[in-house]
């Protein structure tokens, strides 16, 4: 199995703080490897600085070839900004000479209704803007995708389907997934492996039932969290 | 009314609407204000060496859009108020350097003959603004919504900046002649203000921009040549019109 992403020693800092410390891991073709860890270990901050938006020391090496397709967690957006979804995928459409039929098929891929995507950006609901940043993602058939998972405005029933669209396209695409997560029953459903971040630059990385015992998880959330594993060895 | 003045406030018109349109997405209101008072410093030390105020304000312009690029990009400080510093440090320069009817003239417009100098950048510089928006329409909107996302796409987002920017700076430029470059920024952003409140695709943003700024440009032109009044102003009061009819109006939801 060929290697998709090769992260060694990778390091970021905002000012003299660091984020991320002496961080390496590597991640395979067709892997499905999920990032946790409590608020501000720096899990959307390495996906920033896997898609080249941040600074850092270290390597970040990708495979020849890669394409990589990103949902970020949230975007701030004005509410009458006059861009419809359509639009917007249109745009990116025309810079990654897709054509036509693309936007189509990745609307279908995640469910985006053409009435939907007429309207403008700002008005969509978060479960249908989301729906609409993974349609974004997929136009000009990317081999890998970096899913951040959504905290705000997608109801559970929401969340649920936004995951089961994720977890069947990279079945469907052979995707190489790479999602952040807090949800450690789906953690252990979906990941082939698991990239714990804790606060002070702890990491580790491997599969999931040997990241998701009551000790590593109390390593990287300071915490017990015993809760969620019962919950994940039920689903 | 000279009909080669009309073209000129007509293509003028049209790079300023669409130039609007982003900067408005771009939430550079207030921005786009300010910039047109980086103009001033120029015209007034292009006064005092006698050269035409033109090439003072152009060259104020586009050093101003590269200094708050570079501080923005340097800082991280919002486009918003690395503009407001500068547009003030420019306005105080800019005061002390040209006096009088100088300024005001450089403030408000003047309507005398135009130069063949005037005429050739008046027409191939809202061509170049219009082609250079048509062609990086797709990486401007990707950006604005997300430069992350731009960036996945492989889009050089500092560079686009300040392409925007300096496209920016020369419409402002358009239009030290007729408006002056305290009613420049208004005919930029009013139009388009119009536009997001009426459109819901970028489509019909840009065509409505687009007309209010021609129409208003024309029709405010048309209107003080028959009153007798400056020109400028005219044209802004009849954006400002449009504007506030436009508010009568509400967009389907």
């Amino acid at each position: 199995m060929s290697i998709r992403l090769e992260v060694t020693s990778l390091g970021v800092s905002f000012g003299t703080t660091p984020v991320l410390r002496e961080l390496s891991f590597a991640v395979r073709d067709g892997a499905a490897v999920a990032v946790i860890g409590p608020n501000g270990s720096g899990k959307t901050v390495l996906f920033k600085a896997l898609i080249g938006a941040l600074a850092y020391t270290g390597t970040i090496a990708w495979a020849p070839g890669t394409r990589i397709g990103y949902v970020p967690q949230r975007l701030d957006l004005e509410r009458d900004l006059p861009l419809s979804g359509r639009d917007f995928l249109r745009a990116k459409a025309a810079l990654v000479h897709a054509a036509e039929a693309d936007v189509e098929r990745a609307s279908q891929l995640v469910m985006l209704g053409r009435d939907v995507a007429a309207r403008p950006i700002g008005s969509l609901s978060g479960g249908q803007f989301q729906r609409l940043l993974l349609a974004f993602a997929l136009l000009g058939r990317p081999n890998v995708l970096l899913f951040d998972e959504p905290t705000t405005g997608i109801d559970e029933p929401g969340e649920e389907l936004l995951y089961a669209t994720v977890e069947r396209l990279q079945k469907e695409e052979h995707l190489t997934l790479i999602f952040i997560s807090h949800e450690l029953s789906l953690v252990y459903r979906m990941a082939t492996e698991v990239l714990c971040l804790g606060r002070r630059g702890v990491s580790c990385f491997g599969p999931p039932r040997h990241i998701l015992t009551p000790e590593t998880l109390e390593l990287t959330y300071g915490a017990p969290v015993d809760h969620y594993l019962h919950e994940g060895h039920g689903a | 009314m000279e009909p080669s003045a009309l073209l000129l406030s007509g293509t003028m018109a049209v790079a300023a609407g669409m130039v609007g349109c982003f900067a408005l997405m771009r939430r550079m209101t207030l921005a786009a204000d300010a910039i047109s008072h980086v103009a001033l410093p120029g015209i007034g030390l292009a006064l005092v060496l006698q050269v035409n105020p033109i090439i003072g304000g152009v060259a104020a312009l586009l050093v101003g859009a590269v200094i708050i690029w570079g501080l923005e990009r340097r800082t991280g400080i919002p486009t918003e108020t690395v503009v407001g510093v500068v547009f003030s440090a420019a306005l105080a320069v800019g005061s002390l350097l040209a006096t009088g009817d100088e300024l005001l003239e450089a403030l408000l417009g003047k309507s005398t003959a135009l130069t063949p100098l005037e005429l050739v950048f008046g027409l191939v510089t809202p061509v170049a603004v219009v082609v250079f928006l048509g062609m990086a329409r797709d990486r401007l909107l990707i950006s604005l919504v997300s430069p992350d996302l731009a960036r996945t796409v492989g889009i050089d987002v500092s560079r686009l900046n300040l392409a925007f920017l300096l496209a920016f700076a020369v419409t402002v430029a358009l239009g030290i002649r007729y408006l002056g470059v305290l009613l420049m920024g208004s005919l930029i952003i009013i139009p388009a203000a119009t536009a997001k409140h009426l459109a819901r695709n970028v489509r019909s943003m840009f065509g409505v921009a687009v007309g209010v700024a021609v129409v208003s440009t024309l029709a405010g032109t048309v209107i003080a040549a028959l009153a007798h009044r400056p020109t400028g102003p005219v044209i802004i009061a009849v954006a400002a019109a449009c504007f506030f009819a436009s508010l009568a109006w509400h967009r389907p939801a």
